[in-house]
Parts: C-alpha cells; structure tokens; sequence
C-alpha cells in the first residue's frame, strides 16, 4: 500500500523536525517509532519536503503558545481518544468525535455550492498571510506575520467583548487538534477506514481554504482558520499522495480569472462604441427615460439613415461621379444658357437652382447610358433598385424592430415585484469614484424614484370612473370635432389655392394662404390637444401616446396638402413637357438643317449643339426632387431656430432677467422651457417621411438627412441639458420605443405610396435622368431581363408573372400569414395564462409565509421582551451559539462517523440550502445580531431566507 | 509546499498585500507603520479612511466603514480593511455581499431594515429631493413589496429574498481596487 506508506513517512518526518513540539510531539513520535520499519528508502526524498516544513510547524509552535488554552485542552482530551484506538470509528458519542464532526458539517456548509475557482484569489489573499507567518522563519517580521501575532494577541487581550469569537476558535483548535491526534492514531493503525477518513478531512480543511472567504467572519478569526487548515492540509495532503496537478489547475484557474476580466474588458469596448450612449445616460439620468426614448429614437433613426445613405452614395452617386461623363458635356448636365448669369448667386444656390439643380444631387443631372465606364456599370439599372432597395430595406428593419423591442416585452413599466426596493437597494454602484458621475447617478437615481413615484400615484388613483369615462368621451370627442375642423380648412384653403393659381392679381395674403393656414394650425391645435386631454387624467405615458396620435393625424393634413399640390405641379409640368419635346426635337432638326444648308455638305456631320443652348423640358422629377430638399432644409431651420429662441433665449431671459424682474421668472411665468417629447418625436417621424419620398428624386437628401440627425443629435442634447428644466411628472417611457415605429412605419407606408406610383405609372422626362426615352421606368428592368440575363432567365419571369401562378402564391402567403396570427394569438393567451399563475403563486407563497411568520410573531414579540436588548457588548456572545444548534442536525442526520463522513457529504450535496443559510446566523459585526429573538432565530431565520425548500421548524 | 491552494507565486501574493498595506498607510502614514511586529493595534479613523478615491462619492461611504470596522465606529485595522475589500471585490459570492449589503443599510443596528432605515437610505440615494410625501411611499411601498412576514420591517431573510432576484445587485455591489 504505497499511499499508506507515504503518509507514514509524511508524518514521521514531521514528527523527526517537530521533537521539541509540546505533547503532540510525543504521541507522534510514538507513531513514528511503530512505522520505524515501513518507511524506508522513501525517507530521503520526504526529508526535503519535511525540511521544508521544518519553519512551519515552528510557527505551529507559536501560534499554540499564543492559543495554550485550546492546546491545553486538546491534549486532555486527546487521551481518551488514543485510549479508544483504531477500531472506534464507529463509537459517535465521543467529546471529541463531535467536533470534529462539527467542523465536517461546518466545511460542508461552506460549500455552498459556489465555484470555487473564483473564490480562489482571495483564497490566495489570505493564504498569503497565513502562508507568510507560517513559512518564512526569519522575515515573518514583515506584515503577514507581524498582523498574525497582532490578531491572536488582540483576540487573547479582548477576551471580553470577543469572547464568543473566542469560544468558536477554542472549539476549533479543539476539533483540529483532535484531528491531528485522531490522525497520530490512523497513521499506527492504517487501516482503509482511517486513510479514507483522513482524505475526507484533508479534503475539508481543503473546502474550508477554498471557501473562507465566503464566510462572514472577522479576518483575524478567517486567518486562524486558514492557517490551521492550511498545515493540516499540508501536514496530510503529501500523504495521501495528491498534491499532483497543482500547476493545472493554477493554470486553469488563471485562466479562469484572465477570461473574466477579457470579457470584462470587451464588454466595456462594446458599450464604449455604442454612440452617444453616454449623453444619452447623461440626458436620461436628468430628464427620464421618456426624454432619453427620444435621443435613443433618433439614434436608431440615425443608424439606418447612415445604411440608406450607403446605398445611395455607394451604388448611386459616387459611381456617376467617378465614371459618368463629367459636368458640361450633354445637356442635362448644364445649366441652360439663360440661368447661367445667376447660376452662382447665393440665393439661386440656397433654392437648390443654377448649379445645385444640375448637380448630381439631383434625379435629372443622370444620364440614361445603360452602362458607363470601364466597369460597364449598369447606372440605371442600380439607380431603380437603389430606390425600391431603400425602402424595402427601411420597412424591414422597422419591422424588425418592432418584433424585436416586442419580444423584449412591452411591459409598460411593469417591472416586476420589488421596483422599489430594488431601487432602494441596488441602485447605487459601488464603483462609482468619480464626482460627476456621481452627481449623475444621484440625479437619475432621483428621477428613476419620481417615475416609479408616478407609476405608484397613477395605480392608487382610484375614484368617481364614471366621471372619468365621461371626460374621456368629451375629450375626444372636442379633439375629434377640432382635428376635422382642421381637416376641412386645409381642404377649404388647397381648393381655394387651386382657384388662385388661375389668377394674377393676388394679394400677399391670397399668395401665402396656405402656407400660413397650416403653419397656425401647427402652432395651435397641439397646446390645444394637450389643454383637452388634461381632461381625461391619463398616466404621462398614455397621454403622451394620444398626444402623438393626434397630432400625428393633424400632420397628415400637412402631408395631404404638400402632396397634393406636389402633383399638381408635377401634372402641369408633364403636359408642359409635351409640347416641349416636340419643339425641342423639331429645334435640334432645324440645327442640323441650318448646318447642313449653310456648308451644302449634307455629308459631314454638324458639331454637337453647345449643351447649354438645347432646349429642355421641365424634368419634373428633378422639381419634385428640389421641392423635397428646400422643404427639409427649411424644416431644419425651423427647428434649429426654435430650439435657439424658444429655449436657448428663454433660458437666457429668464436666467439673466430675473435679477431685475418684479416677479420670479424662474418660477412664475414664462420659466425654463420643457423637452417637447411628442413634437420631436413627430418632426423627427415626419421628416423621415419626406426623406424616403424625396430620396428618389434627389438622392443627395439622404446625404444632408444624416448630416441634419447627426448635427441634431449633438446640438438637442446640448439644448436639453442647457435650457430645459424636466418635466414635472418625470413618467418612464415603455421599454420598447413600438409607438414612435409604429408611427414611423405608417409614414414609411404613406411615403411608399406616392414615389410607387410616379415609378409605375408617371412616364419619366424625355431628356433627364437615368430613365430618359423609356417608357416607364421600371422598363429598365425588363430591358436587363433581355438583354443581360440569358434566355432561360427571361421564360422564367415571365412564367412568373403569370397570373396563374402569382394568384396561388398571393393565396398561399394569405393563408400563412393567418396561420402564423393564429398561431401568435394561441401564445399570447398562454403567455397571459403564465403570468397569471405566476401571480398566482406568489400570492399564494406570500400568504404562506405570512401565515408562518404571524404565528412565529408572538414568539418574536416574547423574545424581543427578554433582556440583553442592548446593541453593544454584551450581545457579541450571542452569535456564538447559533451555530451550534445549527450545526448539530446536520451531524445526527449522517449518523455514525467513519461512513458517517461520506454520508454527510452527500446529503448536504443534495440539499445545498443549509449551507448557503450558513452564514446568516454568523453577522459579522462585534454586536450580535439582535439578542432574544436570534437565539432559537438561526435556523428559523434560516428557513425563512431559503424557506421555499425544506420547511425547517 | 506551503498552501498550493493559491493559484499565486510567492512574489505576487507578496505584491498584491504589499499593495493594499500601501494603500492603507497612505490613508494615515502617521499612524501606521511599515513593522508589524511591536505595534499592532494600528486603527485608522473613519475620516481617514472615507477619503479613499474608492469611497468618497460613495453615499453610504460612513456605513461601509462602520459596518466592516470591528469596533463598529469605523475605526479600522488593517484585518477589518481587507475585510472591507475582500468582501466588495467582485468575485467574493453573493451570500457574503448580501450579508454585509444587509448590514450596511441597517442603519440602526437592531438587524432589521425598518423604515428609518430606509428613509435614510432613501434621502442619501436622492440627496434629499424627494418630498416627505414621497419618501414615505417609497418606504411603504418597499416595505410592501419585500416584506414576507408582514412585521412592517425588513429582516435579513427578506432582504435576502428580495436581493437574491435583484438583477444588477452583484454588479453593482462591488468595489475594485
């Protein structure tokens, strides 16, 4: 049996180095003695390690010294126990069997079912100072050691107010003193049973290191322990022949914590790339989440605007430029000779005519090639599935979002069942070093409490519903008669605009009618909206939901007239084209004609016409395209000037004025401005809505649309942060942003309407634009089918689009999506089936517990009525105890002690509950945890904190 | 030999201590010397150590001394000060942060959070904005939502209850030195 053998050597060597060693010193050498003969040729090679040791268990020396009582009282008992000899496993009514079996039930609390790789560093902090004390002979002057003596000379003097400390570390000493001595007896006998037994503990003491930092312990108790187990492990590991892998498993270990802090690293990058997250934070932690749910908006916003700009400028723009016939050369591409005067004038320029209009920002400025430069790239072919590309793109990643923020749970505010008290509790982070972080954090830790404040005041509200349900009726009804009131006056104006358009003789007024209609009705109806929907008394939230609504329905009035008069236009300019087309065919006849007639050489072909004096038609697409841009620059003026008047000079007059002001502008009157959330949001929605109409027609919007969010982005959060003061009821937005996509999806679907129509149905100018000379445009697909795909290619769409088989797939895609409704409908009811029973159930355990506790209420109340209620001193002795009682069923469960070990283990594997409840009994501070109640408390208190399990009383 | 538990070398476990020795003298080089060996009762006051770059924003930066100081007057060797941060590092498990978080925001030491205690707690996360109106709904309602046995106070096994669901409770309970 080498195993045994080696642990024979192990301890006799120790023993050779420890002969000064007090009376453990005997007993072992009587072990030694008997094994005299067993050890042999292994010895030479165990010295090195026993010398090794030789400076360890010098320190064992001191510490006893330090500790001669516990010692003192190991020795006594150890009599008895070497007395009972090898075969006592088995006895279990020992005095010191039931130590020690203490300690295995405390090791085996301490498991606790963590993973023990990641206690291990601070494992390795303290073992660090027990090692130091314990292995450097000479310097253990330094701290390690030097704050050892200090512990034991502290926990010797304070005996007093420690004592309890104490007690726990004598009964220690005690178990592991006996340990050792029970050990002293295995190694004469050797049976199975006893090497078992001493791996078993070996293996403790191990768990003990590995854990004790886990328990809840003043250090200097945590080093005493850990020193004890650490030359027990010491002393026995090399015995019982582990001690091999030890580099592995640093290794892994290392590795382990390297990881860690990789993916700690990473995920910090991945946040620090986030854009603007942290101004967002910023914004949030001042002005709410529902404030911050419009920058994060316009974040996303941003992002897929970047996407469409790629396209765009990728497959569109930056290929004309570099590989399409340069400015001058054909006619489209030059301004026409009578605009060339003031082509550059700055006025000219900021209506995007003269060069902006012939620039490649524009529909009109492409040529109809179907392929240019050496990569034969096909311009107008990509330019029309750029076009359909954008929006195809754009719905499905709305779309997507929407499912995604959906599947977050658009729970709206509803958090579960400790809002405030996690709030409460761990809200703060302990990190936090930096004083303005700090202030941030206080700030939005404030209005994170003002909103859940609000949520909680709108639940309590509770009164006359029937009054309410009437308000609501009112309200909508006054806002429904206003929002058709207005309807009808844009309808009015536009027809009566209509009229005049017939007429020269037109006052100011007659001429801006509409414009100033719209703009009044902008400026009035949404306070109005607001003014009403005070009365229905919704939750901020909702309200700011109707508020959206409608003012998003108002605004459609605003998109009806643009449109509408936008085709007007484009009709006129399209019966305009046609007779120029004639002329302008039937001009460049006659320059040929003349060119001919005047050299009489019918022969040589005439110079091309100098681009400039070709006589163009209307390119309305072009127009329709400028329109769009002008209507979004002035859209970004009018927003930025508003921000700048509206709250910037505001902030300033009432900031600066209020020093010399008869009433308090701060808080009277006029006051900071708030963040309009719903007008934002709307600006920001609608205006998205042009860029996806107008993006055909001029695809250098998308290109300022991007510079406008991106300006907009930095220049609002500065606004916000500057002039705005929060809103009165901070309210949280709902987690998921689906009411702005919703919106944004159905001016997405609106948007979509008009540009398919142009593509489908609107024959494209005669002599601009990529589409020129077709037809349609999208006859640039056909032509591509034929010309460009191999024949097969051209049968199979048109197999296609055969009806016979569009009206089956049409039929299938219906049923599929009624399944799939179904299906969703089918898991939303079980979802709300769960959450019910969830509910439910904790209703139910709430009850329970209640119940249970109500009748350990009055034993509490008697408790609490004994003395020794103090805080201070005479408390600390309590503690003490608790984990006696606790520890003891744990022990009489397994039984018998030799198997009893093994026994143990398992059941505490099986039921981990106790030992993570271990550490509640043992509060750390030097005032015990509540005297009385605690004393039987422990376990009850225990079973209250794990309780769903085992019921322990 | 010696503990092979550690996953460290001797120079670096040397270092690691040294380091955070350092960092306690430095609170108070008067008062704490570099040799352990004749002095060793060596407390450094409250005041002192709230002053660490790691404490000072920190709103219960008093509780945290107190509570991991052993006189409970925040007077702390330098057992009490790895204590402190043994515990608050991040990879000490959540049962020990529980207890100590526990400790901490019971401000009255009677083991149970109760409503003063919450009120203080709640008036240091706000720097006092709150109204008292509100204040008091807060703590109702926190009470109210974490207390299990209805004695309108908060003991460890609530606390524990409540905290053990709380996701960014590990996260933010933790200190990095």
């Amino acid at each position: 049996m080498p195993r045994k053998s080696a642990a024979a050597e192990e301890v006799g060597i120790d023993i050779d180095e420890d002969v000064s060693d007090s009376d453990d010193g005997d007993n072992r050498r009587r072990a030694n003695r008997r094994q005299g003969g067993g050890r042999g040729g292994g010895r030479g090679g165990a010295r090195g390690r026993g010398r090794g040791k030789k400076a360890d268990s010098d320190e064992e020396e001191d510490d006893e010294d330090e500790a001669p009582k516990g010692r003192g009282r190991g020795g006594n008992r150890r009599r008895p126990a070497n007395k009972r000899g090898a075969g006592r496993n088995n006895d279990d009514d020992s005095e010191d069997e039931a130590p020690k079996k203490k300690r295995g039930g405390a090791a085996n609390r301490r498991k606790g079912g963590k993973a023990q790789e990641s206690e291990e560093d601070s494992e390795a902090e303290k073992g660090k100072k027990g090692r130091k004390g314990g292995k450097k002979g000479g310097k253990e002057e330094d701290n390690g050691k030097g704050k050892k003596g200090d512990a034991k000379g502290k926990n010797k003097g304070k005996d007093k107010d420690d004592d309890k400390d104490k007690k726990k570390k004598k009964k220690k000493d005690d178990s592991s003193s006996d340990s050792n001595s029970n050990s002293d007896e295995e190694e004469e006998s050797m049976s199975e049973g006893e090497m078992a037994r001493l791996m078993e503990e070996v293996e403790e003491k191990k768990k003990l290191i590995a854990n004790i930092r886990n328990k809840p312990w003043r250090m200097k108790r945590r080093l005493v322990l850990l020193k004890e187990a650490q030359q027990f492990v010491d002393k026995f590991e090399g015995a019982l022949g582990k001690g091999k892998g030890r580099k592995w498993y640093a290794y892994k270990v290392m590795m382990t914590k390297k990881w860690i802090k990789f993916q700690r690293d990473f995920e910090n990058f991945r946040t620090a790339c986030i854009p603007w997250e942290r101004k967002i934070k910023e914004v949030e932690s001042h002005f709410g989440s529902s404030v911050a749910s419009y920058f994060i908006f316009l974040r996303w916003m941003y992002g897929m605007n970047l996407v469409l700009f790629g396209l765009t400028f990728g497959l569109v723009v930056i290929p004309e430029v570099l590989m399409g016939l340069p400015y001058g050369s054909i006619p489209r591409k030059t301004v026409p000779r009578a605009e060339q005067p003031t082509a550059q004038d700055y006025s000219v320029l900021m209506d995007f005519n003269g060069y902006c209009k012939y620039s490649v920002l524009f529909y009109g400025y492409y040529n109809n090639q179907r392929t240019i430069g050496l990569l034969k790239f096909r311009l107008p072919l990509s330019y029309l599935l750029v076009g359909i590309g954008s929006f195809g793109y754009s719905l499905m990643l709305v779309i997507r979002t929407m499912a995604k923020n959906a599947d977050v749970g658009g729970g709206d505010g509803e958090e579960g069942e400790f809002t405030f008290a996690w709030k409460m509790f761990t809200s703060w982070d302990y990190l936090i070093g930096n004083a303005e972080t700090a202030d941030n954090k206080y700030a939005s830790i404030t209005t994170s409490f003002k909103e859940s404040i609000v949520d909680e005041q709108e639940n309590q509200k509770d009164e006359n519903i029937h009054l309410r349900r009437f308000l609501r009726v009112l309200a909508n009804f006054m806002i429904t008669c206003s929002l058709g009131g207005s309807g009808y006056l844009i309808y009015f104006v536009v027809k009566r605009s209509q009229e005049f358009a017939n007429r020269t003789d037109l006052s100011w007024y007659e001429k801006n009618e509409l414009e100033l209609i719209m703009s009044l009705l902008g400026l009035v109806c949404p306070p109005l909206f607001e003014t009403i929907a005070e009365l229905e008394d919704y939750h901020p939230r909702i309200a700011l939901k109707w508020q959206l609504g409608r003012i998003f329905a108002l605004f459609l009035g605003n998109l009806y007239t643009f449109l509408f008069a936008l085709f007007d236009e484009v009709n006129t300019k399209l019966d305009e084209e046609e007779s120029i087309k004639n002329a302008s065919i039937w001009a460049m006849k006659e320059y040929y004609a003349n060119y001919s007639r005047l050299l009489n050489d019918s022969d040589s072909t005439p110079p091309p016409m100098d681009p400039g004096d070709v006589i163009r038609g209307p390119c309305w697409e072009t127009a329709v395209g400028i329109e769009f841009v002008k209507l979004t620059v002035s859209d970004i003026q009018v927003t930025y000037l508003t921000i700048l008047i509206g709250d910037f000079a505001r902030a300033v007059i009432v900031r600066f004025l209020n020093y010399c002001w008869c009433w308090d502008l701060e808080a009277g009157f006029p006051s900071y401005g708030e963040f309009d959330i719903s007008g934002n949001v709307l600006g920001l929605v609608f205006n998205q809505g042009m860029i996806w109409m107008g993006a055909f027609y001029a695809p250098g919007l998308v290109g300022i649309n991007v510079l406008r969010l991106l300006s907009s982005m930095y220049y609002q959060c500065w606004a916000v942060m500057a002039t705005n003061v929060p809103h009165e009821r901070v309210f949280k937005a709902s987690k998921s942003n689906n009411f702005y996509m919703g919106l944004l999806l159905l001016i997405l679907f609106l948007s979509l309407l008009p540009v398919v129509y142009t593509i489908m149905t609107l024959p494209p100018s005669f002599d601009c634009g990529p589409f020129s000379g077709k037809a349609k445009m999208f006859d640039v697909i056909m032509e591509t089918i034929d010309l460009d795909l191999p024949a097969f290619m051209g049968t199979l769409f048109s197999y296609a689009a055969n009806p016979g088989l569009i009206i089956p797939a049409v039929l299938l895609m219906v049923l599929a999506i009624y399944y799939l409704n179904s299906v969703s409908e089918a898991y939303q009811n079980s979802n709300m089936e769960l959450k019910k029973k969830m509910q439910m159930a904790r209703d139910e355990e709430k009850n329970r517990r209640n119940n249970k506790d109500s009748t350990n209420q009055v034993m509490k109340d008697l408790e609490d009525l004994m003395p020794n209620r103090s805080l201070s001193p005479p408390a600390p002795p309590e503690p003490e105890k608790p984990p006696e009682p606790e520890a003891k069923p744990t022990k009489t469960k397994p039984g018998s002690a030799g198997k009893g070990v093994n026994l143990q283990k398992d059941v505490t594997l099986a039921s981990p509950n106790p030992n993570a409840r271990g550490p509640i009994d043992r509060p750390p501070g030097p005032r015990g945890p509540g005297p009385g109640p605690r004393g039987p408390g422990p376990g009850a208190g225990g079973g209250r904190g794990r309780g769903r399990g085992p019921p322990p009383r | 030999m010696g503990n092979k538990q550690t996953t460290f070398t001797e120079e670096q476990l040397e270092a690691y201590q040294v380091a955070l020795h350092g960092r306690y003298r430095e609170l108070a080089p008067h008062l704490v010397p570099l040799d352990y060996t004749n002095n060793p009762d060596i407390r450094v006051p409250l005041s002192l150590i709230v002053t660490m770059p790691e404490l000072k924003e920190n709103p219960f930066r008093d509780r945290i001394v107190e509570t991991f100081s052993e006189d409970g007057q925040g007077n702390m060797s330098f057992n009490d000060f790895v204590d402190m941060f043994s515990a608050l590092c991040e990879t000490s498990p959540r049962e020990l942060k529980t207890i100590y978080a526990f400790k901490i925001y019971d401000y009255n030491r009677d083991n149970f959070i109760c409503k003063e205690d919450l009120q203080k707690t709640l008036n240091k996360l706000t720097k006092g904005e709150l109204t008292p109106e509100e204040v008091t709904l807060v703590c109702d309602k926190a009470i109210e939502e974490a207390d299990l046995d209805a004695d309108n106070k908060l003991s460890f096994a609530d606390f524990e209850n409540m905290i053990s669901k709380a996701p960014d409770f590990l996260s933010n309970f933790h200190i990095r030195i």
